[in-house]
């Protein structure tokens, strides 16, 4: 399948007054039409800003230091503003964790969808309304036409989150990140529309970049997993892969910390320690202070290993299952 | 919608109802007019005469249900003072506040608006920071001073613009306006600029507080995302965000300007209803004070509830609770 999107060491940073912060150090990865890659990781492990400078949205005083980002053959890193604006919504959409902050709450869901739809393409109002009633209907709102009209205060939570997703969806972007787009909604609500986006990512061919820190979720929808650790790639590989035979410690601390594999009555496991300051980081592996295989190689940077469809990064990767 | 006007419109003729007592009582507590009215050579007569036609013998709820009747046939009675009609006394000053506060009132948000909207969404440009020390400078001096300074500058110095009065006059709706004559308009350029230098400040402060917060939102970044340009984000969705405080403001200003524009009126010898308060209430014209009172709160109820309905109509959850 076609390759859609070619992320190659990307390097975001925020230049604050106590220091830079590197929140995304050298992350690469490709993603392929319709497909659903799963970003996973600790709070304050880049996801989100890599999210971010992917469409070239980083806040200041953050600025994207280097890397590339191709998307559908042409580099983001250095295109300016006016550029990467043409192509916000239309080639790459991005949805948010908390669907009540981000529609606008004193404009209807037509005024905001028209915006959007304004933003990339003219069209008369006949075609623009139904186009709107297209996407709705596709998300699962319900008598989309008659719901045009109404403010974000009269849709429930998942029903705000979908309208978010059609407004994603109007200009069939090639790829959409999805900013832990279920966090905030109830279970039920959540594995509705973790089924919904893998039926419309099949079906319209629209790559997904699913962030998450829930593993739990994001397995369930993903074909291939990225795992971060501030600001790095440690381990990606398929899903089913990765969550059976974890080779980087980090991410089998990640498994173990799952509820569903705790055994019941048990204190759920935890990673000891606590993410590191991205201000202070050496040379070293990030993990080594809270990993229990670590030894003195673990002060140098370790380098990037990779067998067939899987690449990890650790000295000491956990046995491969089978060859222990 | 119509069941949340209708709401209003009750809770607005309590409010007057109310207010027209207070404001009675409370004017004739602040003192006997009759003193200041008859001369003390006067005979004990003539005296009695004048008290009787001024109807001030009568008990308090008399005098104060012959005047809420006289005032449903429109009659706010008759200064004491001017023996003039109260309402054609205040009405002929009107306008000229009128049209001073409602100029510096409007400018002064517009231009604070947008000033303030550029200082929020470029804080660290040097103009943003040249905006906020304008309005640092608008909130420590004093309007007196500034007013003082202004005819100092531009009618003294530079000879300019005048430095008092209404200037030429044209009548609109049976009143006098000075904005419609460039003499007049002229005239009102140095007064209104001293109103509206501090809700100046205030609005660059309001305007720039909510954009700097509103611009971190997620709606922003999500509009962003879409692909929605800089300059249609600034006015379809953060001039709206940021406008309930901004209206509220606006109506409080608005209402407290057109009651105590009076130290301008009096710096720029500005003919409005300001400087006639004072006077009467000098010498205790009762009629004109009770008149300008209630007049001043009917305006107050009306901007509230004029600013209720504009909250209604830009927010859909105002709406949607008073439906
Ligand atoms: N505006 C900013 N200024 C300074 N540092 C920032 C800024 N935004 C993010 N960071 C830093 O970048 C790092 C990565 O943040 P990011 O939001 O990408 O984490 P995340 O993986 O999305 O976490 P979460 O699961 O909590 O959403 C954090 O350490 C954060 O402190
Ligand atoms: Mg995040």
């Amino acid at each position: 399948m076609t390759l859609v999107l070619d992320v190659q060491d990307l390097c975001t940073s925020f230049h604050t007054r106590a220091g830079v912060v590197k929140a995304v150090n050298g992350v690469s990865f490709t993603l392929r039409k319709g497909e659903v890659l799963g970003l996973v990781g600790e709070s304050g492990s880049g996801k989100t800003v890599t999210g971010f400078s992917l469409l070239g949205l980083v806040d200041a005083p953050g600025r994207i230091d280097r890397g590339r980002i191709v998307l559908n053959g042409q580099d983001l890193v250095g295109l300016p503003e006016r550029e990467l604006r043409k192509r916000r919504g239309r080639d790459i959409a991005m949805i948010f964790q908390d669907p009540i902050a981000t529609l606008n709450p004193l404009l209807s869901i037509r005024t905001q969808m028209t915006m959007a739809l304004d933003a990339h393409a003219s069209m008369g109002r006949a075609a623009a309304e139904k186009r709107c009633v297209e996407v709705l209907e596709k998300v699962g709102i319900p008598d989309p036409r008659s719901r045009l009209d109404n403010y974000p205060h009269e849709f429930s939570g998942g029903m705000r989150q979908r309208v978010a997703i059609a407004i994603a969806l109007l200009h069939n972007p090639s790829v959409i990140v999805a900013d832990e787009p279920t966090t905030a909604l109830d279970v039920s609500i959540q594995a509705q529309i973790l089924h919904e986006m893998r039926s419309l990512a099949q079906e319209t061919g629209t790559a997904l970049i699913w962030i998450s820190h829930d593993l739990a979720t994001v397995s369930s929808l993903a074909t291939r997993l990225l795992v971060m650790y501030a600001g790095r790639v440690v381990e990606e590989g398929p899903t089913a892969e990765v969550l059976n035979n974890p080779r980087h410690p980090y991410t089998r601390g990640l498994i173990d910390s799952l509820p569903a594999t705790a055994e019941p009555g048990k204190p759920l496991s935890q990673i000891p320690g606590t993410t590191p300051s991205l201000l202070s980081l050496g040379q070293g592996c990030p993990f080594k202070p809270r990993c229990t295989y670590a030894t003195d190689i673990c002060d140098t940077a370790p380098a990037l290993s990779a067998v067939t469809k899987r690449a990890w990064r650790c000295h000491h990767p956990l046995a491969m299952e089978g060859a222990a | 919608m119509l069941g949340f006007v209708i709401q209003r419109l009750i809770q607005a003729s309590l409010v007057m109802a109310a207010m027209s007592v207070i404001v009675f009582v409370g004017v004739y507590a602040i003192g006997n007019p009759i003193e200041i009215i008859i001369p003390p050579e006067a005979t004990q007569e003539i005296r009695e005469a004048t008290i009787r036609s001024l109807g001030l013998d009568l008990p308090l709820w008399k005098q104060y249900f012959i005047f809420v009747g006289n005032l449903t046939e429109g009659d706010f009675g008759r200064s004491f003072i001017y023996n003039l009609p109260v309402l054609e006394l205040i009405l002929g000053r009107l306008p000229a506040t009128l049209e001073l506060v409602l100029i510096s009132v409007i400018s002064a948000t517009v231009g604070g608006v947008v000033l303030g909207i550029y200082a929020g969404y470029r804080p660290d440009s040097i103009i943003a920071k040249t905006i906020m020390a304008v309005s640092v400078l608008g909130f420590s001096v004093p309007s007196f001073w500034v007013g003082l300074i202004l005819i100092l500058t531009f009618a003294v110095n530079l000879g300019w613009l005048p430095a008092g009065g209404r200037g030429e006059t044209v009548s609109l709706f049976g009143v006098q306006w000075s904005f419609l004559t460039f003499d007049g308009l002229s005239h009102i350029v140095l007064p209104a600029l001293n109103l509206a230098f501090f809700k100046l400040a205030m609005m660059i402060r309001l305007a720039r507080a909510g954009t700097r917060e509103t611009m971190l939102t997620d709606t922003i970044k999500f509009a962003r995302a879409a692909g929605i340009s800089e300059g249609r984000i600034l006015r379809r969705h953060l001039l709206k965000l940021i406008s309930i405080p901004i209206i509220t403001v606006f109506g409080l200003e608005l209402g407290s300007t057109l009651a105590f524009a009076v130290v301008t009126e009096t710096i720029f010898s500005w003919p409005g209803v300001g400087k006639l308060i004072i006077d009467s209430i000098a010498v205790l014209d009762r009629p004109v004070m009770v008149a300008y009172l209630i007049l001043t709160a009917l305006l107050f109820v009306l901007i509230n509830l004029t600013v209720d309905l504009v909250f209604a109509f830009i927010d859909p959850r105002i709406r949607a609770k008073g439906a």
